[in-house]
């Protein structure tokens, strides 16, 4: 089973989310967490614990000056401007390349190869024996996101049940994430304000035909309005948490609810079944 | 020699543009024998990353010195790499306006 937790917009608690999931399901089994919000990765802070960090490499095109006749069908080619064919040389600007191939493909002369550049890192820990944190971290100015977040996932691929904490917002990146998972949560607050992200984010998920439910985060207790636009999207609501002086104090100093309170951690068991549910699985 | 200016119409009565990569046109002068050509810059509604694509453009069309306002910084970079010096034009001028300046030896060189 691989679930995503997503939500249209930042700050509406995803993160605390996933973390609640992974801690009450990793009780009971085997479990795997992708940090796919490469730009500001948080989900290990739930969990602190020794990471190791791999570099995540992607392929940038390398000229051989011998065989270039610098005749610019490389630079014509690039929409990124990474790949540029001046008088003398061919002039590449690796922070630009978006490792799409294409300089390769066009050259007639066989000129480009692949060459290795380090645009990220991913984190790996195991802050305990039934659960692992993998984390892609995108480097300082670079452009390749959604490569960190493929790299992070594929080093999960294999595992039983993974949980990916999807970026906020509905970009490239988010759509890599949601790319070949079974289910999709998305957080989204008790406000209408959130609607329009949420409408957004589910419109993508669709797309994907990715079976989704709502998790109500800080519920003010009138959801009324957020559930009117969940029904409205075909969107069944699975969890509600409500705003509540004693979880917020938990969360305030990075707990988890599902690590303090057994009744939450069965609520969250119970919310990663209703996830199966969603997809038609056992 | 061949100068490129860049621009917001085409022919010498056009005004400069001060943005290099976004200008809708550039006007290329021998100044040998007088020729202007000016030509619509395809890239100047795209996506980001056009600075270096129109570096390539401009060196594919000869230029061997560039007249415009300033220079982001991915063009800045290949401009270099290309070996075009490039100048900026102080204040709003037409292209033969700008063209003197720079035959003068009024223009600062963009470093
Ligand atoms: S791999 Fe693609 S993005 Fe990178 S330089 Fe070549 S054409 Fe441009
Ligand atoms: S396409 Fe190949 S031969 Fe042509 S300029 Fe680029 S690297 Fe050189």
């Amino acid at each position: 089973m691989k679930l995503v937790v997503a939500s249209g917009k930042g700050g509406t608690g995803k993160t605390t989310v996933a973390a609640n999931l992974a801690y009450a399901l990793a009780r009971s089994r085997e479990v795997v967490t992708v940090d796919c919000d490469v730009e500001a990765p948080n989900l290990h802070l739930f969990f602190p614990s020794m990471a190791h960090e791999l570099p995540a490499r992607v392929p940038v095109p390398a000229v051989d000056p011998a065989r270039c006749t610098l005749c610019g069908e490389c630079g014509r080619f690039c929409r990124f401007g990474a790949i540029s064919v001046l008088k003398t040389e061919v002039f590449f600007l690796p922070d630009l390349c978006h490792s799409c191939g294409g300089c390769r493909y066009v050259c007639p002369e066989n000129a480009v190869r692949d060459e290795y550049r380090t645009v990220g890192s991913v984190r790996c820990a195991r802050p305990s024996p039934s659960l692992t944190l993998i984390g892609g971290v995108l480097g300082e100015g670079e452009v390749q996101a959604p490569a960190v977040v493929r790299y992070a996932k594929r080093l999960a691929e294999g595992a039983p049940l993974i949980i990916y904490d999807a970026p906020p917002g509905i970009g490239c990146t988010v759509i890599e994430t949601l790319k070949g998972a079974d289910a999709c949560l998305l957080v989204t607050e008790s406000t209408p304000f959130g609607a329009h992200d949420l409408a957004l984010a589910a419109e993508v998920a669709r797309q994907l035909e990715l079976p989704t439910g709502v998790v109500i985060n800080r519920s003010d207790g009138d959801d009324r309005a957020i559930r009117q636009i969940c029904r409205e999207l075909g969107l069944p609501v699975l969890m509600t948490i409500p705003f509540d002086r004693s979880i917020a104090t938990i969360q305030n100093r990075g707990g988890l609810i599902s690590r303090e309170h057994d009744g939450w951690r069965s609520r969250f068991a119970a919310l990663f079944a209703d996830a199966c549910g969603l997809g038609g699985r056992a | 020699m061949k100068v490129c200016i860049t621009a917001q119409a085409a022919g010498l009565d056009a005004p400069v543009e001060p943005r290099f990569a976004r200008a809708p046109f550039f006007v290329f002068i021998e100044t040998g024998t007088g020729e202007i050509h000016s030509v619509a810059n395809a890239l100047c509604g795209g996506p980001g990353g056009a600075g270096p694509r129109v570096v390539q453009f401009i060196a594919e069309y000869g230029a061997d010195v560039l007249v415009t306002g300033q220079l982001g910084e991915n063009a800045d970079r290949a401009i270099h790499a290309a070996r075009i010096p490039a100048y900026a034009t102080t204040e709003e001028k037409t292209v033969g306006e700008a063209l003197e300046a720079f035959r003068s030896g009024t223009l600062r060189e963009i470093s």
